[in-house]
């Protein structure tokens, strides 16, 4: 395929794609690398990186930092991905039928929507999850409740841009339902970029789980990246590796995403992507 | 004439936006009132919190005072009435109202939020037009490769790598707090006090933005480089600089202020983050306690004020774009 070909080409998408296949292969190799669960005291607490066999050292309670950080990276990841798929399937709904049928109803639906663009979703989201209590189910339905609208109003404009095309009016003409004309003709035309957002959304997910964990609202039975940091934070004074690790870990993966989505949005869409650029 | 038509028209903004302030206020409060009754337990028990639903005279009390007995259209009409009173219920907790809690501790987070933006909106967009300048140079890359990075990186966890090498390894900034506490200082001391201790939050908080602004920036310049008016600038013999600042600067901005202005809900809460990171004596450090004790009232409150905070955010990004944006000034009488 064409598009494959060009990413094949695209330097700095490449890099965002290898970093993030190295990330994914620890996520799943983790519990073989490390076959004791991160949450088990397996030296003396305060162990520095390099000594007692670990690696990236021992947390306050003498737990392995480089076990957390590995099976982290499966809480990110699922949670990033997961969290993408709600804010895609809210947002790709509500734009869809916004650009689709116009007049009264897309505009409740984009004053809607430029009402969650303006509240400050990371407040929204810690009171979502304070009120549904944290678990993996209720962060990644509240990240994706915060997340949707910048897809809302691609899809929104999308779909303006394709509502009238021939193809549309030839489908109207051969009497198809609507809802087999939005998702059989204009969904699939306007894919692409939303696609490259929706990829995008998984970082801005990542981090938004990293800060609501960071505060204590992460799901208790998960090693997430955003605790340990949480927790290392009291003693950043005698212990830096417990904060470090966990940081360059987010840091690495989110990075490693957004080059990625960037050049999927160079190759999938040439003409956006030379604007913004 | 031109004046008197642009005055109008900000006139005519303003009053939309207060329109639309009030509107936002009730949707907010609409939303906290479903919240309320959406949570797992009785509302009275969400309301007083782990440390109170265990009180039975508490949650009586609670539950006549909100009519728990009356239809919710009633309940919600004397929950919208109390709101617009600016009575947004008690903290059982604290034992304090919880307006009085969130007024006590919201200049601290104002001060902490408009320094970031402000500074944040000036640097990036210098940096982001001496980089769209030289576009393709050295500096343009160093530029780029710094906003990627610092696209990626949590807040919270820059603010502690700020603590780590400026407080612990260098000891030159205080690593917590809003002043030195059981010091007595004159005036503008207290007042340098106050911005070393600011140094090190507002840096954390606005270098994301900075690095955003600071692309937009250097996309923009570089678009607006490349329009006909520039081209007629220079065949008129306009020097360099002029060019730049004259016509320009101010057509490149357009977008960065509206994006900038997006943005104001997003630094709000990162606000939250890292004011808990430095134990800035803000709201976020009130959503942290609140957090932590469940404290209910609290943090609805806090939602629906920094909702406020963010359209007042909003509407000053939109008097600066209605100043700078050509179209407006000279396309509107």
């Amino acid at each position: 395929m064409d598009a494959t070909r060009a990413f094949l080409r695209h330097p700095s998408g490449m890099v965002g794609l290898v970093v993030l296949l190295v990330v994914v292969v620890i996520a799943l190799i983790a519990p073989i690398v490390f076959p004791v669960s991160p949450w088990e005291m397996v030296s003396a607490p305060f162990t520095p990186p390099g000594e007692d066999g670990l690696l990236l050292g021992g947390d306050t309670l003498g737990r392995d930092v480089a076990a957390g950080v590995a099976y982290g990276a499966r809480v990110s990841l699922v949670i990033g991905i997961a969290s993408a798929m709600a804010a895609m399937v809210i947002g790709v709904t509500i734009g869809a039928i916004s650009g689709y049928f116009g007049g009264k109803v897309d505009l409740v639906l984009m004053r809607m929507t430029e009402l969650f663009q303006t509240i400050p979703a990371f407040v929204l989201a810690i009171l979502l999850v304070a009120t549904f209590n944290p678990s993996l189910l209720t962060i990644i339905l509240t990240i994706g409740a915060v997340s949707w609208p910048p897809l809302a109003r691609l899809t929104r404009a999308e779909f303006l841009r394709l509502r009238n095309r021939e193809f549309v009016e030839a489908a109207l003409c051969q009497g198809e339902g609507t809802l087999r004309i939005v998702l059989g003709h204009i969904l699939p035309n306007a894919i692409s970029p939303i696609l490259v957002v929706t990829s995008l959304t998984v970082a801005t997910a990542i981090l938004l789980e990293s800060a609501l964990s960071f505060m204590g609202l992460g799901d208790p039975n998960l090693m997430s990246w955003g605790f340990m940091i949480g927790a290392g934070r009291t003693v950043i004074r005698n212990a830096w590796w417990m904060s470090v690790f966990p940081g360059l870990a987010i840091l690495i993966t989110v990075l490693a995403i957004n080059l990625f989505g960037e050049g999927l949005s160079d190759v999938l869409n040439p003409r956006v992507s030379r604007r913004r650029s | 004439m031109i004046r008197l038509g642009s005055a109008a028209t900000i006139g005519l903004m303003a009053l939309s936006r207060i329109a639309q302030l009030v509107a936002v206020i009730l949707v907010i409060a609409t939303f906290n009132f479903v919240l309320v009754q959406a949570a797992p337990g009785d509302p009275a028990q969400v309301m007083a919190g782990q440390s109170g639903a265990s009180d039975p005279k508490l949650l009586e009390d609670l539950r006549r005072e909100y009519g728990l007995d009356k239809p919710y259209a009633v309940q919600l009409a004397s929950y919208l009435g109390r709101v617009v009173r600016l009575d947004l219920g008690y903290s059982y907790r604290q034992r304090r109202p919880v307006v009085d809690l969130i007024l006590e501790r919201l200049p601290a987070t104002l001060l902490l939020t408009v320094t970031a933006f402000c500074l944040a909106l000036l640097i990036g967009t210098t940096l982001g037009a001496l980089a769209g300048l030289a576009a393709g140079s050295v500096l343009d890359t160093v530029f780029t490769v710094l906003s990627l990075v610092l696209y990626a990186t949590p807040v919270f966890w820059l603010g502690l790598m700020l603590v780590l090498v400026f407080s612990v390894t260098l000891g030159w900034l205080p690593p917590f707090g809003y002043e030195t506490i059981n010091v007595k200082l004159a005036p503008l001391e207290h007042a340098l006090d106050i911005a070393k201790h600011m140094i090190m939050p507002v840096t954390s908080l606005a270098a994301i933005y900075l690095a955003i602004y600071a692309r937009l920036m250097r996309s923009s310049i570089i678009e607006v480089a490349q329009q006909d008016f520039i081209k007629t600038a220079r065949a008129k013999g306009l020097s360099g600089p002029s060019i730049v600042v004259g016509h320009m600067l101010r057509n490149a901005l357009v977008p960065v202020v509206t994006v900038a202005g997006m943005q104001a809900g997003a630094l709000v809460g990162g606000a939250v983050v890292i004011e808990t990171v430095f134990a800035w004596p803000g709201l976020g450090r009130l959503t942290f306690d609140a957090l932590l004790q469940r404290d209910y009232p609290v943090l609805l409150g806090i939602f629906l004020i920094l909702s406020i905070v963010v359209i007042v955010l909003n509407l000053l990004t939109d008097l600066i774009y209605r100043l700078i944006d050509p179209r407006m000034t000279t396309g509107a009488a």
